[in-house]
């Protein structure tokens, strides 16, 4: 069985600090990551792997710095990677990194192809049902448990209120929940070999058989128009008393402000 | 065909078990807001099986016109044959702009749809208004857990579409006078649309508490030490008529359930007073409770980014200050 894992590398927000003076993100020293629900994929491929035996390749877009990312993926125990990185990839939005990971994908054996839910730098959720629209497969989306039975998956579907366990066939899409499992670590040998023995394949415009109107910046429908820092609200008071006092300032402000 | 042969503003009107979700009553309120700049009507897409019975609120609610779709295929969601059914619609109606909740429901059909008819989506908007220039919806959303807000346009395909998180935008009083139309798409879901089989569907027990309802939210976090201090969230929020609400480290710590959580990664609301209590303020917490009309912080380090938006906030340790303040309380009520 093949399975293709897509990874993103993106700073670890859960670094991100404001600058109080500015209130300004300080980005600097901050790690890049693989983004946490795309590693839950990938240990749920690996899981795959160990259980039933499989071919795992990650594949990622972005810059070249993204290599770090595969490798690391590779020491968890990935067999293959592959980076498509191009200048003319890039500004692109969700549609057009969609249509360029699956032109990426068809060149590739797949069974299976998981995604993580959603990114944490931008939190759209849309590449994973976007890649599985432009491959004309079906898909299962917010999968908190993955399970193979036979020739098909079987997956937990996480709603706000509810899960529905769903069947689909192979060939498939499925995009993963952090909540899924909780990802394995690189082991010494692993790290070693990913980074001295096994190889990041590079695909760059050249090597992937699509129009320049569905990549990049020209491919995306949709535009930044303007980016600003959020408008800080006035801020309020703040004081420090003893815990009686406290509780009878709090109580003489919510009686101001007719709260109770 | 060019942007003006598109139309219309276009909500999808999600239900579930025949329950209109309450977010799409909100976004029937915005879509009657943009309809009137852009000189159009509001249109709901209902899709199930027995949901003719919803149309009334959808109209009271904003919609000068329901198209309903009602087949047994459409009973439980599903994403490929409500995707054909979206699809459909946009290709017949031609909307210039469809707004969708960014419920687990819509966040993950409004991908696929945006993906099938070609044009652009934008998630989890906070704002959405018309470019007085070019009649181009701005859509603006934040990035980076919310410190960063992002406008996108979306200016060469249509429909614009967009979906918006529960509690972000405000509901129009409902009007049971308005006049609206009902049109039933006679439509049959094609069987190649059956690619998935749903073997069960398990409903979630725990109580149907909704943080996002609460006029009064009562906010727990790491600083609460641990489960049982809980109790005293529970008694405050009983004195103030509110509920309790948590940050992401008290779920994930254990100490109260994931329905409860305000955030990013959880709900975002909106309620007259949010008491944070033990909460530090991570930028994704405040992403989903910073627009609340009142804001009290509790924590014992001052340097603490809750004390940005709060409006009151008390250095001090929340386990000290809550038993106090539910005795204030409750002695000011006697007054």
């Amino acid at each position: 069985m093949n399975i293709i894992v897509c990874v993103k590398q993106v700073p670890d927000t859960t670094e991100v600090r404001l600058d109080p003076v500015t209130g300004t993100l300080i980005r600097d020293g901050v790690p890049s990551i693989i983004n946490p629900d795309d590693k839950a994929g990938l240990e749920a491929a690996l899981r795959l792997k160990d259980q039933f035996g499989a071919h795992v390749t990650v594949l990622s877009m972005g810059p070249m710095q993204a290599d770090v990312a595969l490798r690391e993926a590779l020491a968890m125990g990935a067999d293959d990677a592959v980076l498509v990185s191009d200048r003319a990839f890039g500004g692109a939005d969700t549609w057009a990194t969609s249509s360029t990971l699956a032109a990426a994908i068809q060149k590739l054996p797949y069974d299976l192809i998981i995604t993580g839910r959603q990114a944490i730098d931008g939190d759209t959720a849309q590449v994973g049902p976007q890649i599985a629209e432009h491959l004309g497969l079906p898909h299962i989306s917010y999968a908190e448990d993955l399970q193979l039975e036979g020739d098909s998956v079987v997956v937990r579907r996480q709603f706000e209120d509810r899960v529905h366990v769903i069947r689909a066939k192979l060939p498939c899409l499925v995009t993963a929940l952090s909540e899924l499992n909780k990802p394995r670590y690189m082991t010494p040998g692993g790290i070693f070999d990913a980074f001295r023995q096994k190889h990041v394949t590079v695909w760059t415009r050249p090597d992937l058989e699509i129009s320049d109107d569905n990549i990049g910046l020209q491919g995306s429908p949709t535009r930044v128009f303007k980016s600003f820092p959020k408008s800080p609200k006035a801020a309020g008071t703040v004081e420090k008393l003893d815990p009686r006092e406290g509780a009878r300032a709090i109580v003489q402000k919510l009686a101001e402000k007719h709260i109770i | 065909m060019s942007n003006a042969d598109y139309q219309g503003v276009f909500v999808f009107a999600q239900q579930v078990d025949g329950q209109v979700a309450g977010v799409a009553l909100e976004l029937l309120g915005k879509a009657h807001e943009l309809a009137q700049v852009r000189q159009t009507r509001v249109t709901a897409v209902l899709l199930g099986h027995h949901v003719s019975g919803l149309t009334g609120e959808l109209i009271a609610a904003g919609a000068d016109r329901v198209l309903v779709l009602d087949r047994p295929e459409l009973e439980v969601y599903m994403t490929e044959p409500y995707t054909w059914a979206m699809a459909r619609i946009i290709h017949e109606y031609r909307p210039e702009i469809m707004l969708t909740p960014a419920t687990a429901i819509g966040r993950d059909l409004a991908p696929r749809v945006s993906s099938r008819v070609h044009t652009g989506l934008t998630a989890d908007c906070t704002g959405l208004e018309i470019q007085e220039e070019t009649g181009n919806l701005l859509m603006t959303r934040p990035a980076f857990g919310g410190n960063i807000m992002a406008t996108i346009l979306c200016p060469e395909h249509r429909p614009q579409m967009a979906t918006v998180r529960p509690g972000v935008m405000r509901r129009l009083p409902a009007d049971a006078s308005w006049q609206g139309e009902v049109v039933l798409l006679d439509w049959e879901v094609p069987p190649q649309t059956r690619n998935v089989e749903i073997l069960e569907v398990v409903k979630a027990v725990s109580e149907a508490v909704d943080i996002q309802d609460a006029k009064v939210l009562v906010s727990g976090g790491r600083g609460m030490g641990g489960p049982e201090n809980f109790k005293l969230l529970e008694q405050l929020a009983e004195v103030l008529g509110g509920t309790v609400a948590a940050s992401r480290a008290a779920v994930d710590a254990g100490w109260i359930a994931k329905d409860r959580q305000v955030g990013q990664t959880g709900k975002t609301v909106r309620p007259n007073l949010y008491i944070a209590c033990g909460i530090s303020g991570a930028i994704q917490h405040l992403a989903g409770m910073e627009e609340s009309d009142m804001i009290v912080a509790i924590n014992k380090d001052e340097t603490a980014p809750i004390f940005g938006v709060a409006d009151y906030g008390i250095v001090g340790d929340a386990l000290q200050v809550i038993p106090a303040l539910i005795e204030e309380l409750k002695a000011y009520k006697k007054q």
